[in-house]
């Protein structure tokens, strides 16, 4: 067959794109439930960090089940519901109707006090931004948190990742008086009150991202937050 | 050429990065911690081998209109591979090169390589040629991290190596080392010493 024919030349690529498509389904496939177990364990790990417990993302499974007392599902009227709350993916409930959305709540147990994590997710400057909040069992003053981004810059908005940032939350205070009010992330050192932190100085956006994140996740809580602590 | 040049010869004197300037994009964005560029030359090693020995066997059936299509498939197909692979067991590794394991494709090394050798050649001598470049790309990435990473952040594969003591005299890392253009003037300043040791390099007046 003339090799550089038309026909030879169209059965040629067809048989080339089928191959290679086999080939990488097949890795996909079979390498999937591996990466599936490394997605999970490191939101352990980040789920853990939140209550200021450090652990490889190894070590992060065991540690979950012995810290991690409690899983539950609320909704928006702060009722708890069926559902894992592990597996809930928050940036798909986050777009649905308030009212139809299912939020994990994780009650760990460190020390011997009870804490509440919440899981929050939101965008920074050029991408998703995502965190965990953990507050004393008064649900209302922070006791960690942690967090992370997809794309900030790095040395700026990438910034929040350090514990340098997320330690400025420790010991605020999520509500004024009664009003829920989250925390103002506020630029050049202004930040004096229970509910304000510093900024990160050149990543304003990013650092605004947060401050909406957790304003946007928490009130979706607010009912739940409201309940008082059994 | 022989065998032993063609695996050789990419490491000094036909050097990718070094002598035909090709693939300095990738050299810019991972060199700023040694593991990375550990991570990212393997990686480039592998597919530049691995699509060169794949394409020299197939070199006799491609049609020739369509054979940058084909080297692209090839060649994409193998990196996603790769990084399906960094995904499973490397985990840690594969979040901090994100993208850019995705642009290996776009590196220029390896569709050079495929063209100018691959595609004339043996499946043998493809293969030393593609490793040969591929440890090429790797040598510079590396010595272009190990200053990066040890007057950036003084750590060398994320080890302190930077007496405690010399900070509390003063010392300070030094943060433009850690920004691409120190990568840029590294990159320069490498082959600024190449040329200066192979006198041969220099173009004539």
């Amino acid at each position: 067959m003339n090799k550089e024919s038309n026909t030879y030349t169209f059965l040629f690529s067809v048989v080339m794109v089928l191959v290679v498509a086999v080939v990488l389904t097949l890795v996909s496939t079979g390498l999937h439930p591996l990466q599936n177990a490394n997605v999970e364990n490191e939101k352990r790990q980040n789920i853990l960090s939140s209550v200021k417990i450090n652990v490889t993302r190894d070590e992060s499974k065991s540690a979950f089940d012995t810290y991690i007392t409690r899983q539950l599902v609320v909704n928006s009227r702060g009722e708890e519901i069926a559902g894992d709350a592990f597996a809930i993916d928050l940036a798909r409930e986050m777009k649905k109707a308030p009212a139809d959305r299912s939020l994990p709540v994780f009650i760990a147990r460190v020390d011997g006090a009870t804490k509440y994590i919440f899981p929050a997710r939101g965008a920074g400057l050029w991408g998703p931004l995502w965190g965990y909040i953990s507050l004393n069992d008064d649900k209302n003053t922070i006791f960690g948190a942690v967090f992370d981004h997809k794309s900030e810059t790095p040395g700026l908005g990438a910034e929040i990742t350090r514990e340098e940032f997320s330690s400025r939350f420790d010991g605020k205070k999520i509500f004024d008086g009664d009003r829920l009010v989250a925390i103002r992330v506020e630029k050049g050192g202004k930040a004096t009150c229970l509910h304000e932190v510093d900024a990160i100085s050149g990543g304003t956006i990013t650092s605004k991202g947060v401050e909406a994140m957790l304003r946007d996740n928490l009130t979706c809580y607010e009912s739940f937050l409201r309940q008082p602590a059994p | 050429m022989t065998n032993r040049q063609l695996l050789l010869g990419p490491l000094s004197k036909n050097n990718a990065i070094l002598v035909q300037i090709l693939g300095i994009c990738s050299a810019l964005a991972v060199t700023a911690k040694m593991e990375p560029a550990l991570v990212m030359g393997i990686s480039v090693t592998a597919v530049t081998a691995l699509s060169s020995v794949i394409l020299s066997f197939m070199r006799d059936i491609i049609p020739t209109r369509v054979r940058i299509i084909v080297q692209l498939v090839i060649v994409s197909m193998l990196v996603i591979i790769i990084d399906q692979l960094l995904k499973a067991f490397a985990y840690d590794v594969s979040k901090q090169l994100s993208v850019f394991v995705g642009l290996i494709i776009t590196n220029c090394i390896i569709m050079g390589r495929i063209e100018a050798f691959a595609l004339a050649n043996k499946p043998w001598p493809s293969l030393l040629d593609g490793i040969g470049n591929g440890l090429g790309y790797a040598i510079v990435l590396l010595v272009v991290a190990f200053f990066r990473e040890l007057l950036g952040s003084g750590t060398l594969f994320g080890i302190p190596v930077i007496p405690g003591i010399l900070y509390q005299w003063g010392y300070a890392n030094n943060g433009l080392m850690i920004l691409p253009p120190a990568a840029l003037i590294l990159v320069g300043i490498v082959i600024w010493i190449h040329r200066a040791r192979n006198k041969d390099l220099i173009e004539q007046q």
